[in-house]
């Protein structure tokens, strides 16, 4: 026997529709988390990126032993985490002796893990250790812009799957309108080495310009850190396609009263409304006529009105002297 | 400028410089973020400048503009919603060509007499509305026709859950299931129901299983230690009956027998006396079509006899067959 459960709040049916498969879909979550061991390193990275993605992030902050993203049976943890909190997007922490200060970017497709990129953290600086005018924090939720530098961001694969994550896991909401006041922060990768990527986060300042358009000045604000790219897993090619399949018609707005024809082009239908044309009282005031035969016209139709009414009221005296009687 | 050409996504804010390459990597590491500044400066301003150009519109935060779709094509964090598949009604309205009615917000109710809703509190042609129900011809005295009434729209309400759950079973079948909908089993099936025991074999089985796994074996069962009361297969070794090629003369032969059984069988189905009455006015056409074919068949046989030169060769059984058929 089956039963039906159906959410018994609208409220609860509201969450669950948000976070169901759509056409469009909504910002995709961070989950921050780590592992047995991690190192001061390791903790303030995660700290920053989860204080740059305060709004669209979750950060647990307990111990996880059983996560291993990269081995087989390690990932289980992970994905059940990713289904609770609706994160897609996740940052693994850790630190041993063999790989030290370790990030482990990944990304999921329908909780499931999709692909995975080890980095280490070297040279890492932090936003406190930067001094700037305090007027030019980058604020929470604004979007950023990217500059990608380098070939290697191009040739080689690791770098180009970096480029995608990092984009992915930076770039916030996809908008269709931007406030052009609320330009804030870049962040500069620049590839070193076909294994080294210098990360760099900073704010904009707009200047003066003679033309319309401001000129940019970077100011390092944020972290910044050199990440050696360690192991790597590209997604399976079905997943893949899957996953980067796109809708080619997207306006499913349907017009009403509107239709096209091939030799006519366009066509629109008009509804006007019952004219009644039969029910119309015409006027009295013919202009036709002369003024004499229109002035005559209108007072005899007064006069016919005028007797009507009398007859009327004669009818209703008689009705009431019967049933005085 | 001109000639260094970045690759610059809009709808990301973002830019890239595929034709940069360090000559030598910077000695010391703020010469490094110095050269990489400027030249994310650079990019930036490319982008800056390519979005200051979009036509923009004046809010009280700011200049709004419209930025146009990213190119850069990311993974989807989910998979595409799927197209649930047709209901039951909605299958049989589109087989009949029924399209939906639209119905107002209220309705009147004969009853009452006044404007109701149509579903909920105070509604129109509620059950707890009628005082009196006339009483039919075809009514049993006894009988509560008030309770009766609502045991058949208990039966209606049933009938409707269970459509409900069926389509969608059919909906998660397909993957389509709503996502603030979702189907729990109750119960785990119950041991002992007739699906889930196995039939009781009879006695006539269980005697032949020996003789069935014996076959399994290289030699056929034949050398396997018997049981006292094991049958041995029924149809051990041989499984069809091939007539001798050759065979000694005489009435009684084989191959005689075997087609004088068949005959008689076709015989019988074609004999014109016929006992079943019901059958005798569609038969008796057929019956005589087929008599007919049959006389057709004989002539050309005959000849074909008579022009052929081996009849000598041919056995007398041929006369005897034509007088059989004679009967």
């Amino acid at each position: 026997m089956l039963k039906i459960k159906t959410p018994k709040t609208q409220r609860a049916k509201r969450a669950l529709d948000n976070r169901a498969p759509k056409i469009v879909e909504n910002a995709k979550k961070t989950l921050i988390l780590h592992g047995t061991k991690t190192s001061g390193v390791v903790n303030a990275v995660l700290m920053q990126i989860y204080h740059m993605k305060r709004d669209n992030a979750v950060k647990y902050t307990k111990k996880n032993e059983n996560i291993r993203p990269f081995e087989s049976g390690g990932e289980t943890s992970l994905e059940f985490f990713s289904l609770k909190t609706d994160c897609s997007l996740f940052v693994f922490g850790s630190h041993s002796k063999k790989r030290p200060n370790n990030l482990v970017l990944g990304r999921m497709f329908d909780h499931h893990i999709y692909d995975l990129v080890e980095v280490g953290v070297d040279n890492f600086k932090s936003t406190e250790t930067f001094g700037y005018d305090k007027k030019l924090t980058p604020r929470i939720g604004s979007k950023p812009f990217f500059a990608f530098i380098g070939e290697g961001f191009e040739s080689v694969e690791e770098l180009k799957q970096l480029k995608e994550v990092l984009l992915d896991l930076f770039r916030g909401e996809v908008v269709e309108n931007l406030n052009l006041a609320g330009i804030d922060h870049v962040f500069v990768c620049t590839a070193v080495s076909p294994t080294t990527v210098f990360f760099t986060h900073c704010a904009l300042r707009l200047k003066k310009s003679g033309t319309l358009v401001p000129r940019m000045e970077l100011v390092e604000v944020g972290p910044s850190m050199d990440l050696v790219i360690r192991r790597h897993r590209l997604p399976n090619d079905s997943v893949k396609k899957e996953a980067t399949k796109t809708t080619s018609d997207q306006p499913k707005k349907k017009i009403k009263n509107v239709s096209s024809d091939i030799v006519q082009g366009k066509i629109g239908r008009i509804y006007i409304p019952d004219q009644k044309a039969g029910s119309i009282p015409l006027s009295n005031d013919i202009k036709g006529l002369k003024r004499e035969r229109r002035e005559a016209k209108k007072s005899k139709r007064a006069q016919e009105t005028g007797e009507n009414e009398a007859k009327k009221q004669k009818t209703c005296s008689d009705d009431h002297k019967l049933i005085g009687n | 400028m001109e000639s260094e050409k970045f690759q610059v996504d809009l709808g990301n804010l973002m830019a890239f410089d595929p034709a940069h390459h360090f000559e030598s990597i910077p000695s010391s590491r703020e010469e490094l973020t110095k050269a990489c500044l400027e030249k994310g400066t650079e990019l930036v301003q490319a982008i800056a400048n390519v979005l200051f150009a979009l036509p923009s519109t004046e809010d009280r935060d700011g200049p709004i503009v419209r930025l146009p779709q990213p190119t850069t094509k990311l993974p989807r964090e989910k998979h595409f919603p799927k197209p649930k598949p047709p209901t039951k009604w909605e299958l049989f309205a589109k087989t009949k060509g029924i399209k939906p009615r639209k119905k107002g917000k209220r309705a009147f109710d004969e009853q009452t007499g006044a404007w109701k809703r149509l579903h909920g509190y105070d509604r129109v042609n509620d059950d707890k509305d009628i005082p009196i129900i006339e009483a039919k011809l075809t009514d049993e005295p006894g009988e509560d026709p008030f309770s009766k009434r609502k045991a058949e729209k208990k039966k209606r309400v049933e009938k409707q859950e269970k459509n409900r759950l069926g389509n969608l079973k059919q909906a998660a079948k397909a993957g389509a299931l709503p996502s603030h909908i979702q189907l729990a089993a109750t119960a785990l099936p119950i041991t002992g129901t007739r699906t889930d025991v196995p039939r009781k074999s009879s006695k006539e089985e269980l005697e032949n299983v020996a003789g069935m796994a014996a076959t399994a074996t290289a030699s056929g069962g034949k050398f396997d230690r018997k049981l006292s009361g094991e049958k041995p297969l029924k149809h051990a070794g041989k499984h069809r009956k091939f007539l001798p090629v050759v065979e000694g003369k005489g009435m009684s032969s084989q191959e005689q027998k075997q087609t004088a059984k068949i005959l008689e069988q076709l015989m019988s189905r074609s004999s014109n006396d016929i006992l079943d009455v019901k059958k005798a006015r569609y038969s008796i056409h057929a019956v005589t079509i087929f008599n007919v074919k049959k006389e057709k068949k004989r002539k050309m046989e005959k000849d074909r006899e008579r022009s052929s030169t081996a009849s000598k060769l041919k056995p007398k059984k041929q006369s005897l067959k034509k007088s059989s058929k004679k009967h």
